[in-house]
């Protein structure tokens, strides 16, 4: 299937100097829930930006819907709804008529019915005639996403779209998203929250220092994520594994005081029981046990601040 | 063409008109009927005519140039600094819409502002002054094209301005004083021979005097002129627009 976004060798330098993109190759495919992760600073707002048209690229090509975002810079942005990470609104305007004007802005004719159930999809219809300055922040949020469906866009970009709301509305969007995905939307998010990005995202890109450091599936990750460590402290340190425990999931480390055990934890693979009945059996003893597992969090801060190194396991216990 | 767009900018500029009605009509329809009720009725009567017309009368078109240009300047650059200072911007730059629309929404919301005030005052001074006008077509010409072309100085101000204050700065340090010395409360030939020719170096002077000739028939310059400084102006403009969007200043990174 054909991308639905298509980035290539896309670069951006600012007046400043500052290279904010370097040489970014990046499909989105058509349907899924994309989140890119990435630090402060690291080009996300700035590749969103480019993609919707408010920032100008200094190299490479982008395509949105098929349509090259420069060129046919119509049909492109006709495709495209943004969700821009600062609450931007008309304060003195009804709910109703900011998104009514996104609708015009955007080359739709008006469609009363289609705005009604945008805005009671997003429990705005009783706010309809309210002017945006007595929402409450949560309900800005929403006019903004109510703003960004306005013209029933093909591709949603929502750029921090939970910062700064109640875990209620931040579930509530959640669901939300889903349901935009159902109905053949395709979403790219930027977010700060790993969790966010689990329980949202089909596949997760991790952009650092302009860069995209990965892109990989979810679940992949999750695989990554469901490794655990078992760490058992020896009271006598070995020289080698014993014969009873020379399995892949086992090694030594700290010159022998330590007996390393690894397994996923998410497909059941774990048999703790096990191993200490073995331990016992022959005869090794141990004064301390701790569990540490990667994350998600972990896997995005290992590869933002040290691209070459391997995640490293969190401690739980 | 998206011509969905271009409405829904000027309509959603003209309801920010009638949202503010008491500042957008009320008060420079006021505040010129002042200027009628001091310069036109009260010391007018006591002044001479000049070119045969009564001094309250012959204020008029300059009265009119006078908020037009100021009204042009203020509704434009405000109506574009607004969404770069509320950060709304980004819908309008992310939106399928060229260059040309936005400043065909733009602008011709607040030259259409402007317009119908000029008309609103014209209207209001006849309570308290008698005039004729000559030739309506050139009058409502000049009202049109004058608004349009300060109105797309405005939307350069408003694209400019970095903050409220630089809003201000042109219409009040500039526009307003070449107005009152292009000739809104008398003639050029009134002036002393050096100033008359330091007169003409106020491009503000063929924009009274074009505007006067429609009402009276008298003009400081000739109407050709006249038409052509505000045509040259306008091309200015528009080409000062262009550049902006081709380079993004201000508007795009």
């Amino acid at each position: 299937m054909d991308p639905i976004i298509s980035i290539k060798q896309l670069s951006k330098t600012y007046d400043s100097g500052f290279q904010a993109l370097k040489n970014v190759d990046l499909e989105i495919r058509r349907g899924e829930i994309f989140a890119l992760l990435g630090p402060n600073g690291a080009g996300k707002t700035t590749l969103i930006s480019i993609v919707c048209g408010i920032v100008n690229p200094s190299a490479g090509q982008v395509d949105a819907d098929g349509h090259d975002i420069l060129r046919d810079f119509r049909a492109a942005r006709s495709s495209i709804g943004l969700v821009p990470q600062e609450i931007s609104t008309d304060a003195f305007e009804t709910v109703w008529a900011t998104v009514t004007f996104s609708r015009g802005l955007f080359g739709k004719p008006a469609n009363p019915a289609y705005v009604e159930k945008v805005l009671r999809d997003l429990s705005l219809w009783d706010k309809r005639k309210d002017k945006i300055i007595a929402l409450s922040g949560g309900m800005k949020r929403r006019v903004m996403i109510a703003k960004a469906l306005s013209h029933e866009p093909k591709i949603l970009f929502l750029d921090e779209p939970t910062a700064g709301v109640d875990v209620e509305l931040r579930r509530d969007m959640w669901e939300m998203v889903h349901a935009l995905r159902e109905s053949g939307v395709t979403i790219i998010l930027t977010t700060h929250y790993i969790e966010e990005a689990e329980q949202m995202a089909d596949r997760i890109g991790v952009i650092n220092h302009g860069e995209i450091v990965l892109v990989e599936n979810k679940h992949a990750l999750m695989e990554k994520l469901g490794k655990k460590e078992l760490r058992l402290q020896l009271s006598e340190p070995l020289q080698a594994l014993p014969e009873g425990l020379r399995d892949q999931s086992l090694a030594l480390a700290a010159d022998g005081h330590e007996l390393v055990y690894s397994f996923d934890a998410r497909h059941g693979q774990g048999d703790i029981a096990g191993l200490l009945r073995r331990l016992a059996k022959l005869g090794i003893e141990f004064k301390d046990l701790r569990t540490r597992e990667s994350s998600l969090e972990e896997i995005f801060v290992s590869l933002v601040h040290e691209p070459q190194s391997q995640p490293r396991p969190e401690e739980e216990v | 063409m998206n011509f969905h767009a271009i409405r829904a900018i000027y309509l959603f500029e003209m309801a920010r008109t009638w949202r503010t009605l008491m500042q957008s009509i009320a008060s420079p329809v006021i505040s010129t009927s002042l200027y009628f009720v001091v310069f036109g009725s009260a010391i007018g009567s006591r002044m001479v005519e000049i070119n045969g017309i009564s001094y309250g009368a012959f204020i008029i078109p300059g009265l009119i140039m006078l908020m037009l240009l100021n009204e042009s300047i203020s509704n434009a650059s405000f109506g574009i600094y607004m969404p770069k200072f509320s950060g709304t911007i980004y819908e309008v730059l992310s939106a399928p819409i060229s260059y040309v629309e936005i400043v065909l929404g733009y602008v011709g919301a607040a030259a259409s502002k402007s317009v119908v005030l000029g008309l609103l005052i014209l209207a209001t001074s006849r309570l308290f002054v008698e005039f004729h006008i000559a030739h309506p077509l050139w009058m409502v010409g000049f009202l049109v094209l004058t608004a349009v072309t300060f109105s797309l100085f405005g939307f350069i101000i408003g694209v400019w301005a970095d903050g409220f204050e630089k809003l201000q700065i042109i219409p009040m340090m500039i526009v307003t004083p070449l107005t009152f010395l292009g000739g809104t409360f008398y003639s050029v030939d009134m002036l002393p021979p050096a100033w008359q020719t330091v007169t003409l170096f106020n491009p503000v002077v063929y924009l009274i005097s074009g505007f006067r000739w429609s009402f009276y028939g008298i003009a400081d310059v000739s109407i050709g002129i006249s038409l052509g400084m505000t045509v040259l102006f306008m091309l200015l403009c528009l080409s000062t627009v262009w550049w902006i969007f081709k380079t993004g200043y201000r508007l795009k990174s």
